[in-house]
């Protein structure tokens, strides 16, 4: 029954494993780039986020034809709506690794402050929480999930760590103040992007359960 | 509000969600036979006034039977029997003594062809009301008009009601059904696929029709299709036959849970289109 229907949802959802790891992708390098320094990597993320902002717009048509077209219902209908909200999160978190790129810019050549330490740790969490959500988004693992969602506290507590030992290299010296500020950003970006999969998540639970619910509400 | 926002699990074992509030019609543990064949088994359903509840599933699983217990319908049917208790506000319809022109005068019904009479559509509309004795020509003139405007079919045929009843649209001819129906003055309205025979617009028609009726009457509608049902209702009931070949309610429930997180693999995927 309804083959070609059926392939097309399996392709939606294909499609939106493949924006996500365009997205974990763009994560990793951003920090690399910051890392080493790597303006032309820097430079080389800030373009493909295009290509991750066209992906969401491509998949976006995808679901509105398939429901102009097909008239999904109940678990089909869930999913497609839960895959457009997905949609804006990870495109979002796509615009916070542009954002650390950007920054990485910024800071260019001016000598370091600090060595960089929790700032990958932070990215290295945000990935592996994305890649986890996918796995939930596949196999609709509601308790993996939730999980996930707690894990947002790991970043969390690496957020404020960051924030506070940044400022103390602020107050004791000031002329530090710029390039400082630049990391919080940076910290800043990952935290975000953390909170966005948690939002990711929850869409896995609503189309899992048909539940709309908050799981777990991070900190900042 | 037409929607039927409360709503209670009266049933535990399945999923069946009953409307809140006092039950218009109601079913309980009701069979149907056609001779040896079941075609109805077991049913049990509360359906409360001014709504809308659809009826849906495969061909074949009953609905059109289940529709005609409303009305004894099936009485019409020689090899028809029936067990189990089926009450309009309270009262058990097939009890002895019950009067089944005034039951079905009370619940009118519009069937899948739009069977409008060979007279003029003047006369099709005041069938109902000179059969229960109105004969004042003031008073015909009065429930023909109220009729075909309740009915949205006034301004298309005002001019013209000399005409037969043949003569208009297969969307006007159901639209003047619905109208001959309400004359009566009736308080249910069963409709069977009231659509099915309608291109698209005709139905869309209809189906606004049958939201604002459902403000003073209860309808109960049997649909093939399941958007119409999603579009229209306040409450779906899905039947299915089971490995006996005899129809069951597999779920009742509101028709948003049901058209998106229904509670029943079957209903699941039948609505999604993957069996059926
Ligand atoms: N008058 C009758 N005599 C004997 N069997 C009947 C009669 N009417 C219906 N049936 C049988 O009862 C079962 C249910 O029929 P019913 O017409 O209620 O189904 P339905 O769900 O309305 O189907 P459809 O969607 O095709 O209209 C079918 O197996 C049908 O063959
Ligand atoms: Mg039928």
């Amino acid at each position: 029954m309804r083959k070609n229907y059926e392939r097309a949802l399996k392709a939606l959802q294909d499609e939106v494993l493949v924006m996500a790891s365009m997205v974990e992708r763009s994560i990793s390098l951003s920090i690399e780039a910051l890392k080493k320094r790597d303006l032309e990597l820097a430079r080389q993320i800030i373009a493909e986020d295009e290509n991750i902002n066209q992906k969401r717009f491509d998949i976006e048509e995808q679901c509105v034809e398939l429901i102009a077209t097909q008239q999904p219902m109940a678990g089909d209908l869930r999913v497609i709506i839960a895959i457009l909200n997905m949609l804006v999160d990870l495109e979002r978190i796509g615009d916070h690794s542009e954002g650390i790129a950007k920054i990485a810019i910024m800071i260019g050549d001016e000598p370091p402050i600090k060595p960089l330490i929790d700032l990958p740790r932070m990215a290295e969490k945000a990935c592996q929480m994305l890649r986890e959500s996918m796995d939930a988004f596949v196999n609709r693992d509601v308790p993996l999930a939730k999980k996930i969602c707690d894990d947002d506290e790991e970043v969390d507590a690496l957020y404020e760590q960051v924030f506070r030992e940044l400022l103390i290299i602020m107050a004791e010296n000031p002329k530090t103040i710029g390039r400082a500020t630049r990391l919080i950003w940076v910290a800043h970006n990952l935290e975000r992007s953390a909170d966005r999969i948690t939002n990711i998540c929850e869409r896995v639970v609503f189309i899992a359960t048909g539940h709309m619910e908050d799981i777990g509400a991070s900190k900042y | 509000m037409n929607q039927v926002s409360m709503v209670t699990v009266n049933n535990k074992n399945n999923a069946n969600v009953q409307p809140e509030g006092e039950a218009r019609l109601r079913m309980e543990n009701v069979n149907l036979y056609y001779g040896e064949f079941h075609a109805v088994k077991d049913i049990s359903l509360d359906i409360s006034s001014s709504s809308i509840t659809a009826i849906i599933g495969p061909s074949g699983c009953g609905k059109s039977s289940l529709l005609r217990l409303f009305n004894r319908m099936n009485d019409l049917i020689p090899s028809a029997r029936i067990e189990g208790l089926v009450e309009f506000d309270g009262v058990d319809i097939y009890q002895p003594g019950i009067d089944v022109v005034e039951l079905r005068k009370r619940v009118g019904m519009v069937f899948q062809k739009p069977n409008p009479f060979p007279m003029s559509i003047y006369d099709n509309v005041c069938f109902g009301p000179r059969r229960h004795g109105i004969r004042n020509k003031r008073a015909l003139d009065d429930i023909v008009e109220k009729s075909l405007i309740q009915a949205a079919l006034w301004d298309e045929v005002k001019d013209k009601l000399d005409q037969s009843g043949l003569s208009i649209s297969g969307g006007q001819q159901q639209r003047l059904c619905i109208a001959r129906v309400l004359a009566v003055e009736p308080e249910v309205i069963l409709m069977d696929e009231p659509c099915s025979a309608l291109d698209p617009i005709a139905t869309l028609k209809i189906e606004d029709l049958m939201r604002t009726l459902s403000a003073s009457y209860t309808i109960v509608i049997v649909t093939h299709n399941m958007q119409q049902a999603a579009r229209v209702s306040d409450m779906t009931a899905f039947l299915m036959v089971g490995d006996d070949r005899a129809g069951m309610l597999v779920e009742y429930g509101q028709t948003s849970e049901i058209f998106t997180n229904p509670k029943n693999k079957k209903t699941e995927d039948y609505i999604t289109g993957r069996f059926g």
